[in-house]
């Protein structure tokens, strides 16, 4: 993995990246690459700086510190050719109520200049995949939760851009809507050697679908690998188990969920 | 182009498959019309100044531009808000040239709502002087439009939230049509009064809409036209620098 790491074939490279919110930091002085074609998995709890850094990979906002270098480009200063390269579908609603299904998928392909015709057929296929074909002429504040976020993920693959993230895609979907996504983000990966990076707060997914993983935790990075390797280095048996042994490790362990990840939060913050 | 032409078509979209908004802009600038224009209007006459209605039309149709056009120019924090934003801030296309398409759309919306009061005018008597006059009063409504959906571009984008609004309403937007000649000539004004008129830019607006309506403007077409062009274009920039920094 190692040597891999060091070609020219990463795809983003992020070098002493740290975002700073007012005195908080949230991203922490991270660095780690993404090779071209790999499908990587960004992990992390609640609050761990996972959305600040796809935030400022994809041009939405400034590092406070640090080198991006994402497929060549300079994501502070070469905006557009980083925004030519990738595709996203947010961790939050990005739609537009008002409009209609296929509205949103013309205006998003006239933004990416897409041909009229290649347009067409792939809006039809993708609103077919995620089973929206029709309703393609409701306006999207009559869609379910899990509908949005299906047209939002269409509209994610409309333009097949080299590098794709996808922040918490699986929000909020059923099951089916899951696996299918997934097979089909697979396919795009294995055929088109599109690169994915993505986050989810659900383990089996990465394990599944990720070549690489990264843990995040209070915006440093605590660990790196092959889901395997991270279950190996922790001695468990799933990527599950490793991540609760990696960034489980304090008062998050005895206390319920949420609850824990607060007051963990707040105990931190004192020392 | 045909990124700035969807960005219109999207703003006229949402206007209008939006009646409740349609009818909720109308209500304030009908309101002026018929309390200010019948409730002074015997004074006017008496003050040997002619007919206030004829007088008033082309200042609530400025009104009623401003206020949508402020209002489309602001639709950017909803945007921000409901999450819009992002799927046009992270579009491989020049921030300018999206702010440039949410303008003219924001403008040709104002335009309308502009449109609709100058057609309820000539239902209560109102008469204009001629076709041409018709155009050019389109062309001012279409220059002040411009101008205020670019304040209300550069406004929203260095705010996060709808709190500052209310700030912006009062300490902005009615100041400037208060004092912008709409309600009153700008005859024998105190000078302070003439000073701050002449200083505001939605003043050139009205009185270009009253010269090209009813033959009557007071600071020059020509001056309006000039302040016009010069401000719109000047804020437009710095509503499109202003777009383009907005971070999320
Ligand atoms: N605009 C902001 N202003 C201040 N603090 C912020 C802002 N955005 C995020 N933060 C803080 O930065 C930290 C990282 O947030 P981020 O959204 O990156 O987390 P995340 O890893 O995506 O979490 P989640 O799994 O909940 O989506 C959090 O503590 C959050 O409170
Ligand atoms: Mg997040």
């Amino acid at each position: 993995m190692k040597s891999i790491e060091q070609t020219d074939e990463a795809v983003i490279r992020v070098t002493e990246l740290s975002k700073r919110y007012g005195n908080f930091l949230a991203v922490d002085n991270i660095s780690f690459t993404v090779r071209r074609g790999e499908i990587f998995a960004f992990l992390g709890p609640n609050g761990a700086g996972k959305t600040t850094t796809i935030k400022m990979l994809t041009t939405l906002l400034t590092p406070t510190d640090g080198k991006l270098l994402l497929n060549g480009y300079d994501p502070v200063r070469e905006q557009d050719a980083v925004r030519r390269s990738f595709g996203i579908v947010f961790q939050d609603f990005s739609l537009d109520n008002e409009l209609t299904a296929r509205e949103n998928m013309v205006f998003h392909a006239v933004l990416y200049s897409m041909p009229k015709n290649v347009r067409e057929e792939r809006i039809k296929m993708l609103l077919e995949l995620v089973q929206l074909w029709d309703r393609k002429d409701e306006q999207v504040k009559k869609f379910s939760g899990g509908m949005k976020r299906r047209l939002e993920i269409a509209r994610g693959l409309l333009h097949l851009p080299q590098i794709f993230f996808l922040d918490e895609p699986t929000l909020g979907l059923d099951p089916q809507t899951r696996n299918l996504l997934w097979n089909y983000i697979r396919e795009l990966n294995e055929k088109e050697q599109i690169t994915v990076f993505f986050t989810t707060h659900i383990m089996e997914e990465a394990e599944r679908a990720a070549h690489t993983v990264a843990i995040i935790d209070h915006g440093k990075i605590i660990a790196r690998g092959s889901p395997k390797d991270l279950a190996e280095q922790t001695g468990t048996t799933s990527l599950e188990e490793a991540f609760l042994a990696l960034t489980g490790k304090d008062i998050r362990d005895e206390e319920s969920e949420s609850n824990g990840r607060m007051l963990g939060r707040m105990l931190r913050g004192r020392r | 182009m045909n990124v700035i032409y969807i960005l219109w078509l999207r703003q006229l979209k949402r206007y209008f498959r939006s009646k409740p908004r349609i009818l909720g802009a109308l209500g304030q600038p009908l309101l002026f019309l018929f309390a200010l224009g019948f409730g002074f209007g015997p004074v006017y006459q008496r003050a040997g100044e002619g007919n206030y209605m004829q007088f008033l039309v082309p200042g609530i149709i400025a009104m009623s531009v401003l206020f949508t056009s402020m209002f489309n120019g602001i639709e950017i924090i909803w945007d921000r808000q409901f999450g819009f934003l992002k799927e046009t801030l992270v579009a491989p296309v020049s921030r300018v040239k999206i702010m440039l398409g949410r303008t003219f759309g924001g403008a040709s919306v104002a335009v309308f709502q502009g449109i609709i009061i100058l057609v309820i005018s000539l239902l209560i008597g109102f008469r204009f002087s001629s076709m041409p006059a018709l155009l050019a009063a389109l062309f001012f409504m279409f220059m002040i439009a411009v101008l205020f959906t670019a304040v209300g571009t550069a406004i929203a984008s260095l705010l996060e939230d709808m709190q500052g609004f209310q700030l912006i309403m009062n300490f902005l937007i009615m100041p400037l049509f208060f004092l912008s000649g709409a309600l009153f000539p700008l005859n024998d004004l105190p000078a302070a009064v003439d000073a701050i008129v002449r200083l505001n830019p939605l003043s050139y607006g009205v009185d270009g809409l009253r010269g090209a309506l009813i033959g009557q403007a007071q600071l020059g077409i020509w001056a309006d036209l000039g302040v016009l062009t010069f401000s719109s274009f000047v804020l437009v920039i710095i509503g499109g620098y202003l777009f383009s920094k907005i971070q999320i």
